[in-house]
């Protein structure tokens, strides 16, 4: 119905300023004129050339070598098939891993969207203070995430600040050591990255809400619908795009979190907040455990593109 | 956008403020208790009165934190130039040229957005040690350049493609060469993708702790996450110290943020339209 309404009106209300047309150029007579324009090939090559060092050469070799025992040193290396997946797969250290990247990653996904999106729709409104709020929610986004990972714990240390408003407010008994104890030590870091990333989401769904046509939401508005339905009905479906770049970019860097974790726990406490970055960084650079490490980084690689899979196909479901 | 501030409007601003002000509390704390004396007990929301700027001398030297910040101003500044100059070279014929390898090249180079750095770590380190460039920021360099490739040809290729021809052919008619054309006609018109790609990697280079913490950590030649890393892990709770090193290490990101808020935020969200 909605959209019906819009089709009649948008000729009229939607002027589009940005271009003028293109001097008359027949396709044809553009494409002959293309000819003429010579981007050489070569000026890929030093790109390509980084480019495969960096990453498709090592990571090829990483996929190999975790079917191998090679042991980062020498040159010396042997089948060894699917014994280090094996490993990876029956080690408790590696399983807490894997539940905690999971977990972490989509308490943050869905956190940081929802609260990113609530502040996006907040500001995309006449309130005075936007400009400058919208520089303090985005402020975090470009701190170092070490830097910020320190502030949090002690923010959230035994005395630090957080129990310091708990008791404050008469809720002392909610003060815990939040770091400390494996029941919250994982949340704890949640709330940082939130904290933390929270202003990114919020600006690309800013970006999105702009996009949305002021006539379909007055045409929703004549239709009756009122503010809440306006947003989940005629609002939110256009976001979608946004949507899925917000979903993508905070699981993937979900997925990959060790930053935070290493300022604020270690891992620890015991193996509470491990996630498989840290895990491949420490067996591989603290225990020598090149094999194992390897193929954790392969199976790190999976669940990511596997997930990636999944949330594309869901977030573009939803669009239809 | 709602065009009047009605009644509605004002209670919007006033939770939003509120969420603010929580919002801005740790970077608040950050700087307040690294104003405070060492041995302060205090709360990090009350104000110390005189504040003391004796901490940032003492995390100054300990940290040695002015070579850690050359060194991360020298690692961002070669990484960027070297990313812009290559990627852009890269994304002319990924955007023109319509044959099969170009697409095929474009697509391959997309592919390394999935692959996560932590798969061609071991074998990346072996490379790195055996052409000896462990502890030189020229390790750190090459890697940041490598992967920051996908994502920057990628934006100046798609900014490229919704470019018209007609300043090409024009150079062309007055007698430029490929390489003329793209330095003094191409190049200077992608500058909008040109400003995304820049402080994309500067934010992103500039944070970056992991690989600066296996190539460069005890080698003397620490950027600053690195350096605030080691310092951090030796003067563990002793918090004002620790907070004044923090903010040092932070300042010149802050500065950058702050001063161009306007270009970085829409740098991040525009470099994501695609």
């Amino acid at each position: 119905m909605a959209s019906i309404i819009t089709d009649e009106r948008r000729p009229a209300a939607a002027p589009t300023p940005e271009r003028a047309p293109a001097p008359a150029a027949g396709p044809r007579a553009r494409r002959s004129k293309r000819a003429g324009v010579v981007a050489p090939w070569w000026f890929v090559v030093p790109a390509i050339a980084v480019y495969c060092f960096i990453v498709v050469v090592p990571s090829l070799r990483g996929a190999f070598f975790s079917f191998t025992d090679w042991n980062g040193l020498g040159a010396d290396w042997s089948w060894v098939g699917l014994e280090n997946f094996a490993d990876v797969f029956t080690d408790r250290a590696a399983q807490a891993a894997l539940g905690n990247t999971l977990l972490l990653a989509v308490l943050c996904t869905v956190i940081q969207n929802a609260i990113g999106l609530a502040l996006a729709v907040g500001l995309h409104t006449m309130v005075k203070s936007r400009y400058v709020l919208r520089v303090v929610f985005f402020a975090p986004v470009v701190l170092t995430p070490l830097v910020s990972g320190y502030v949090w714990s002690y923010l959230l240390s035994p005395n630090g600040t957080v129990n310091d408003i708990l008791r404050g407010v008469g809720l002392g008994d909610l003060a815990q050591d939040w770091l400390g104890d494996p029941d919250f030590a994982l949340y704890s870091i949640v709330v940082a990255i939130v904290w933390q990333f929270a202003g990114y989401s919020m600006v690309i769904f800013l970006a999105g809400l702009q996009a949305v046509p002021e006539e379909i939401l007055e045409a929703a508005t004549i239709d009756g619908a009122g503010p809440w339905r306006r947003f989940w009905n005629v609002t939110f479906p256009l976001l979608n795009g946004a949507v899925v770049i917000n979903v993508m970019l905070s699981l993937i860097g979900g997925l990959k979190q060790f930053d935070q974790v290493v300022a604020m726990t270690g891992g620890g406490p015991g193996t509470a907040t491990e996630t498989i970055s840290t895990l491949i960084y420490k067996n591989a650079f603290l225990l020598g455990e090149y094999p194992f490490s390897v193929a954790l980084a392969v199976v790190m690689t999976l669940v990511i593109a596997v997930l990636s899979a999944v949330q594309y196909r869901l977030t573009l479901r939803k669009a239809n | 956008m709602h065009t009047r501030y009605t009644g509605r409007t004002l209670v919007r601003e006033i939770v939003l403020i509120a969420v603010a002000v929580i919002w801005f509390i740790p970077i608040l704390a950050l700087v307040n208790v690294s104003l405070k004396p060492v041995n302060s007990q205090t709360n990090a929301l009350t104000f110390a009165w005189p504040p003391t700027l004796e901490n940032y001398g003492a995390a100054w030297e300990q940290a040695s934190l002015g070579a850690a910040l050359v060194n991360s101003a020298i690692v961002a500044v070669v990484s960027i130039v070297f990313i812009v100059a290559i990627s852009a070279l890269a994304s002319y014929p990924l955007a023109r040229v319509t044959r099969r390898w170009s697409r095929w090249t474009f697509y391959g180079v997309l592919g390394g957005l999935l692959i996560p750095a932590q798969l061609a770590l071991l074998p990346l380190y072996a490379t790195m040690r055996d052409i000896g460039l462990l502890g030189s920021l020229w390790a750190v360099i090459l890697i940041n350049v490598g992967t920051a490739m996908p994502f920057s040809i990628f934006l100046y290729t798609t900014f490229l493609r919704d470019l018209p021809l007609e300043y090409e052919e024009a150079a062309l008619l007055d007698g430029c060469g490929p390489v003329r054309s793209f330095l003094s006609v191409v190049f200077p018109l992608v500058r909008p993708a040109t400003g995304t790609v820049v402080i994309l990697n500067l934010v992103g280079i500039w944070n970056e702790f992991f690989v600066p913490l296996l190539y460069l950590s005890g080698s003397g030649n620490a950027t600053a996450p690195v350096a605030i890393y080691s310092f951090v892990s030796q003067y563990v709770t002793v918090w004002p110290l620790v907070f004044a090193g923090l903010v040092i290490s932070v300042i010149p990101i802050l500065i950058v943020y702050f001063s161009l808020q306007k270009y970085v935020i829409k740098g991040f969200a525009g470099g994501l339209k695609g």
